[in-house]
C-alpha cells in the first residue's frame, strides 16, 4: 500500500517520494522570508534616503545655531529644555518604581505595577496631548513647555522605570543577603551597592527612552506648538519652540519652500535619535550580560 | 533588628550612644526609602486614573449631548454642533486592519528571517535594523509619507490598481494628492511591522532546539519545522503581538493625519480621502473653537482609550493565560 | 602503533569466521546448506562448511572520518562498518567522540558552525555527503532518538502522524501509528488516550513515544543517541528490551555510555576513547569487534582497561 513512498534503501539519496515538491515549499517559504526582510530594509534605506539626501542640504552652522528664518536653533534648544524637564521629571519616579517592584513589593504588587507601566506605556500620545491640554495648558491658559514636558515624562517612565527593573533584577541576591547579614540597612544597600551596580542599565534606559520621547509630536501640539520660532529660550512656563511641532506645522502648511528646512531638521532629529538608540542599546545590552555573569 | 546585626553594631566599636543613632538613622531611613518608592507607585498608577478621568472630564459636554449615539452616527459638521464618530470609527477600523493583515505576516516572516534563515552576523545586523524603523518619529515618517510616497502612490499604485482591479469597490478612483485611507494604512504597515518582527523573533528564539532537532531527524523540511513546531509553540505570543501592533496602529495620530487627507465620509474606497480617531483629534484640535467641538473630540479621545487599553490588556492576557510571559514593553 | 581496527586486517584476525563478508559489495548469497568438496587426492573426505545463507551487507561504510568544529579536531580517522540488521553500540568516555560520529552518519551536525567532515561515510555505497544528497531525504531513512525524551506539544497521536502526514502517508495512519506504538512497546499504554498530550507522559514513555514516531515512517536505520540515560532503571530495561524487537526490521547504531547496557543489546561493539598522543587530544575509535569478543577478549590494552572498569 505505502510501497513507493517507502523508500529503498539502497537508493541514491536523492529526494524520493513527494520530497521535491516539498522542498521547492521550503524554498519558496525562505524566499518569501527573505524578500520581507528585504522589503524592511527597503523601507528604512527609502526613508533615510530622503531624510538624508534633503536635510543634507539645509544643514549649516547657520540653520544649527541662528533664530528664524535663517536657522531653526530656538527649535532646536527647545526640544532639549522640554526632553530634559521631562527627564527630570520622569527618572527619578521611574527608578523609584522599579525600585519598588524589585525591593518591596511582593509578587502580586509587582505584576500590578508591571500592569500598569505596560498600560502607560501603551496610552496613545495623542491622548497624552490632550491630558497635558485639559491638565494644564487650560489651568495656566497659556501653552508652555512645562506641559509638553509632562506629557512626555509619561511617555518615558514605563520605559525606564522596565528598564531600569530589569538591570535591578539582575543585581544577585546574595549582595543583598550578605548585606542584611551584616546589619547594614536596606536604606544604605540600595544608595551604595545596589544602585551603583544598576547604574548602566539605568543610564542606558534613561537615554533610550528620551530618544523616544524626543520624536514624539503628539504630545506637544496642543501644549506648546504657538510659539515665536525668533526667539532663543530655556524657560519651561512659555510655550518653548520644538522641532516636531515645527515639522508638523510646515508639512500641513503644504508650501513647498518651507519644506527644505523642515527635511534639515528631520536630519538632525533622525541623526541623534539613532545614534543614541543604536549606542544605549548595545550599552544596555552589555551592562546586562555584566551583571548576569558576576 | 537582628541579634547579628545588634553584634556587628557593637562590634564596630563605638559607644552604646551612637549605635543608638545609628540605629534611628537605619530605620528612619528604612521608613524614608519605602515611602518614597511606594509614594512612586502609587503616583505611576494615579496617572493611569488621572488621565482618564481628565479625558472623561473634557468629554463630558458632548457625553451628555450625544450619548451612545456618537459612536455610530456619522455627521461630523462643527459649525451646526452636530458630531458623531461613525466615519472615524470606520476609518480607524480600516486602517488598522490593513496594516494588521499585510504587516502582521511580513513581521512575523521577518521573524523567522532572523531566528532560522539568516546566518548569525546577518542576522546581527538586520535585526537593529528592522528596530530602527520604530524610531523614526513619525512625524517624520508622515512627512516622508506626504512628499515621497503619496505622489508615488498616486501616479503608479493606484491607478494601476483601479484600471485592472476597479471593478472590486475598494479599489475606488484615485485622489489627485495621493493622499488617502490606502497611503495612510501603508504607513501605518511600516510602523506595526517592526513591534511585531522584534517580539516574534524573540519568541521564536525561545523554542527549544530539542524540538527542531526531533523534527528535522524525521525528515521534514525546514518550512514543515517551521509550519509544525516552531509556529504552533509561539501560536499565542504571536497573536499578542499582533495585539500590540494593532494598539499602535489604533492610536497613531500625528503620521496618520499627514496623508490620509482628511476626508469626512463613509467610503469602501481605499483610494478616497478619510480620517481616524486619532487624527481627527490631532487636525482639529488646534483649531476648535467651541466647546461642544473640543469636547466631541475629547469624547473621540475617550474611545481610543477604551479601544486602546482593550488592545493592550488583550495582549497580556492572552500572553499570560497561554504560556507567553506577560505583555512586552517595547 | 596501530590504533585502529582496519577490516583489511580483519580477514586474518577473524580467520575462517563465516560471517565475515568481503568489503564493500553485497555478495550474491552462497548456496545454501552444506556442501560437499572433494580433496584432490584420492580420498574421499566429506568436508562440511556452512555457508551464511544471506552474507550481511554494511549499511554504513565509515573510513578515514575526522571531525572538526573549527580548529578544534573532534574525531580522528575512524574507519568503521555498521552491518544490517544488527545493533551496534559506540561505547566509551565522554567527549571522545561517539556522539559526533552517530550524528555524523544522518547529517545532525550540519548546521553546527564550524563543523567540517574529512574521508568518507558511505550508506548502501552512497557518500551521505556527496553533493547531490538531499539532507533531508538522508534524515527520512536514517532516524534519530535523542537522549533527552523531546515529544512534540501536541497529542500523542499527532506526535506519531506527524512526520507521515509530512511525507504523504495519509491512507491508513491510524494502522500506522498503532503500528508504530505496537512496535514501540506503548500502544497498550496509550491506546485509550491517544489525544491527551504527549507531554503528561512519563520520561520513559514519551522515550518510547520518541521511537514510536521515528520508527512510523520505517526509515532504515535508528540512531539512538544515549536513549535511555536520562531514564530510571526500570524504564531503561522497556527500551533495551525494545531494542532486541526492533533489530531485525531495523539497522541500529546505539551510543551508550553505559558498558553494561551494550554487553545486553548489542551485536558489535566499538570502543571510542581520546587519544592523547598527538598536541591536543582527540576522539579515536580504538577498536570494533563482536560484543562478546570485546568485553572478554579485547585486543587493545585501552578496551580492556575500559570495560574492566579501570578507567572511564
Amino acid at each position: 500500500m505505502s510501497g513507493a513512498l517507502i523508500p529503498e534503501p539502497t537508493a541514491p539519496l536523492t529526494p524520493s517520494g513527494n520530497l521535491r515538491r516539498r522542498q521547492i515549499v521550503s524554498r519558496a517559504a525562505e524566499v518569501a522570508a527573505t524578500g520581507a526582510a528585504v522589503l524592511a530594509l527597503a523601507a528604512l534605506v527609502l526613508v533615510l534616503w530622503t531624510v538624508v539626501s534633503r536635510g543634507a542640504p539645509a544643514i549649516s552652522l547657520d540653520f544649527l545655531f541662528k533664530g528664524y528664518p535663517e536657522g531653526v536653533g530656538p527649535m532646536l534648544l527647545g526640544t532639549v529644555v522640554i526632553a530634559l524637564v521631562a527627564t527630570a521629571i520622569a527618572m527619578p519616579v521611574g527608578v523609584l518604581v522599579a525600585l519598588y517592584i524589585t525591593e518591596y513589593s511582593g509578587a502580586k504588587g509587582a505584576g500590578a505595577l508591571k500592569l500598569i507601566l505596560d498600560l502607560l506605556n501603551g496610552l496613545p500620545s495623542i491622548i497624552l496631548g490632550l491630558f497635558a491640554f485639559v491638565f494644564i495648558v487650560k489651568a495656566q491658559e497659556k501653552q508652555t513647555g512645562f506641559a509638553g514636558s509632562v506629557a512626555l515624562a509619561i511617555i518615558e517612565l514605563p520605559l525606564i522605570a522596565r528598564g531600569s527593573q530589569e538591570v535591578l533584577q539582575l543585581v544577585p541576591k546574595n549582595l543583598r543577603e550578605a548585606a542584611d547579614a551584616l546589619g547594614v540597612a536596606r536604606w544604605r544597600t540600595v544608595l551604595t551597592v545596589i544602585l551603583p551596580s544598576a547604574l548602566g542599565g539605568i543610564v542606558t534606559s534613561t537615554v533610550l527612552a528620551v530618544a523616544r520621547a524626543a520624536g514624539e509630536t503628539a504630545p506637544l501640539i496642543l501644549a506648546t506648538s504657538a510659539f515665536d520660532p525668533k526667539k532663543f529660550s530655556v524657560n519651561p512656563f512659555e510655550a518653548l519652540p520644538n522641532v516636531p511641532t515645527w515639522i508638523y506645522k510646515v508639512s500641513e502648511e503644504g508650501n513647498p519652500n518651507g519644506y527644505a528646512e523642515a527635511w534639515g531638521m528631520s536630519l538632525v532629529l533622525v541623526a541623534i535619535i539613532l545614534v543614541t538608540s543604536l549606542g544605549a542599546r548595545a550599552l544596555l545590552a552589555r551592562s546586562k550580560r555584566k551583571l548576569s555573569s558576576s | 533588628m537582628s541579634a547579628a546585626a545588634s553584634a556587628a553594631t557593637r562590634m564596630s566599636g563605638h559607644g552604646a550612644r551612637v549605635s543608638l543613632l545609628r540605629r534611628r538613622a537605619d530605620r528612619l531611613g528604612d521608613r524614608a526609602m519605602f515611602g518614597i518608592c511606594l509614594l512612586a507607585a502609587l503616583l505611576a498608577g494615579g496617572t493611569i486614573f488621572l488621565v482618564g478621568y481628565q479625558i472623561v472630564h473634557g468629554a463630558m459636554p458632548a457625553i451628555d449631548k450625544f450619548g451612545l449615539g456618537f459612536v455610530t452616527d456619522t455627521t461630523w459638521q462643527p459649525n451646526f454642533g452636530k458630531f458623531g464618530a461613525g466615519v472615524l470609527l470606520f476609518g480607524t477600523a480600516i486602517t488598522s486592519a490593513f496594516a494588521l493583515l499585510l504587516g502582521g505576516p511580513i513581521a512575523i516572516a521577518i521573524g523567522l528571517f532572523l531566528t532560522l534563515l539568516a546566518p548569525k552576523g546577518l542576522a546581527a545586523v538586520i535585526g537593529p535594523l528592522v528596530e530602527l524603523l520604530a524610531a523614526i518619529p513619525s512625524v517624520i515618517l508622515g512627512f516622508w509619507g506626504l512628499v515621497v510616497l503619496a505622489p508615488f502612490v498616486q501616479e503608479h499604485v493606484e491607478p494601476f490598481l483601479h484600471d485592472s482591479l476597479g471593478f472590486i469597490p475598494i479599489f475606488g478612483a484615485p485622489q489627485t494628492t495621493g493622499l488617502s485611507v490606502f497611503t495612510a494604512s501603508l504607513i501605518l504597515t511600516i510602523m506595526v511591522i517592526p513591534i511585531i518582527a522584534s517580539i516574534s523573533r524573540d519568541l521564536f528564539r525561545s523554542v527549544p532546539p530539542e524540538l527542531q532537532d526531533g523534527a528535522a531527524a524525521l525528515g521534514a523540511t525546514r518550512w514543515e519545522v517551521v509550519r509544525g513546531i516552531v509556529l504552533p509553540t509561539t501560536s499565542s505570543g504571536v497573536i499578542a503581538a499582533c495585539i500590540l501592533g494593532l494598539g499602535r496602529a489604533l492610536g497613531e495620530a500625528i503620521a496618520v493625519s499627514q496623508v490620509i487627507g482628511a476626508g469626512s465620509e463613509i467610503s469602501a474606497n481605499l483610494f478616497g480621502p478619510g480620517s481616524t480617531l486619532a487624527a481627527q483629534i490631532a487636525l482639529q484640535f488646534p483649531g476648535a473653537l467651541t466647546e461642544l467641538h473640543q469636547a466631541a473630540l475629547f469624547y473621540c479621545g475617550v474611545i481610543l482609550l477604551v479601544i486602546g487599553l482593550l488592545a493592550n490588556l488583550l495582549a497580556g492576557w492572552i500572553g499570560r493565560r497561554f504560556g507567553y510571559g506577560g505583555a512586552v514593553s517595547r | 602503533m596501530n590504533s585502529r581496527l582496519d577490516l583489511a586486517n580483519a580477514d586474518d584476525l577473524l580467520q575462517g569466521d563465516p560471517q565475515v563478508p568481503s568489503r564493500v559489495r553485497v555478495q550474491p548469497p552462497a548456496p545454501a546448506g552444506p556442501t560437499v568438496s572433494t580433496p584432490p587426492t584420492g580420498v574421499t573426505e566429506t568436508t562440511v562448511e556452512m555457508r551464511p545463507l544471506v552474507a550481511p551487507e554494511l549499511v554504513f561504510d565509515a573510513r578515514g572520518v575526522s571531525i572538526f568544529y573549527g580548529a578544534k579536531q573532534a574525531l580522528a580517522g575512524v574507519d568503521l562498518g555498521i552491518r544490517r540488521g544488527q545493533i551496534t553500540a559506540l561505547i566509551g568516555p565522554s567527549g571522545c567522540g561517539k556522539t559526533t560520529f552517530l550524528r555524523s552518519l544522518n547529517r545532525m551536525n550540519d548546521p553546527v558552525p564550524g563543523f567540517r567532515i574529512e574521508g568518507s561515510i558511505l550508506y548502501h555505497g552512497h557518500d551521505v555527503y556527496g553533493s547531490d544528497v538531499d539532507r533531508v531525504e538522508v534524515r527520512r531513512r536514517i532516524g534519530m532518538v535523542f537522549q533527552k525524551p523531546n515529544p512534540f506539544p501536541k497529542s500523542i497521536y499527532d506526535n506519531v502522524a506527524w512526520a507521515p502526514r509530512n511525507l504523504g502517508l495519509r491512507r491508513g495512519l491510524d494502522e500506522r501509528v498503532e503500528q508504530a506504538l505496537r512496535g514501540a512497546a506503548l500502544w497498550d499504554e496509550v491506546k485509550d488516550r491517544l489525544k491527551d498530550s504527549a507531554l503528561g507522559l512519563s520520561g520513559g514513555q514519551q522515550q518510547r513515544l520518541c521511537i514510536a514516531r521515528a520508527i512510523a515512517i520505517e526509515p532504515d536505520v535508528l540512531l539512538l543517541d544515549e536513549p535511555a540515560s536520562a531514564l530510571d532503571p526500570i524504564a531503561t530495561g522497556a527500551i533495551e528490551d525494545l531494542m532486541h524487537s526492533l533489530k531485525g526490521r531495523f539497522t541500529i547504531v546505539i551510543v551508550t555510555h553505559n558498558m553494561q547496557q551494550a554487553a545486553r543489546v548489542a551485536d558489535r561493539t566499538a570502543f571510542f576513547s581520546l587519544e592523547t598522543a598527538g598536541p591536543k587530544p582527540v576522539g579515536t575509535l580504538i577498536e570494533v569487534d563482536e560484543t562478546t569478543k570485546i568485553f572478554a577478549e579485547p585486543r587493545d590494552p585501552r578496551t580492556r582497561d575500559y570495560v574492566s572498569g579501570r578507567f572511564g
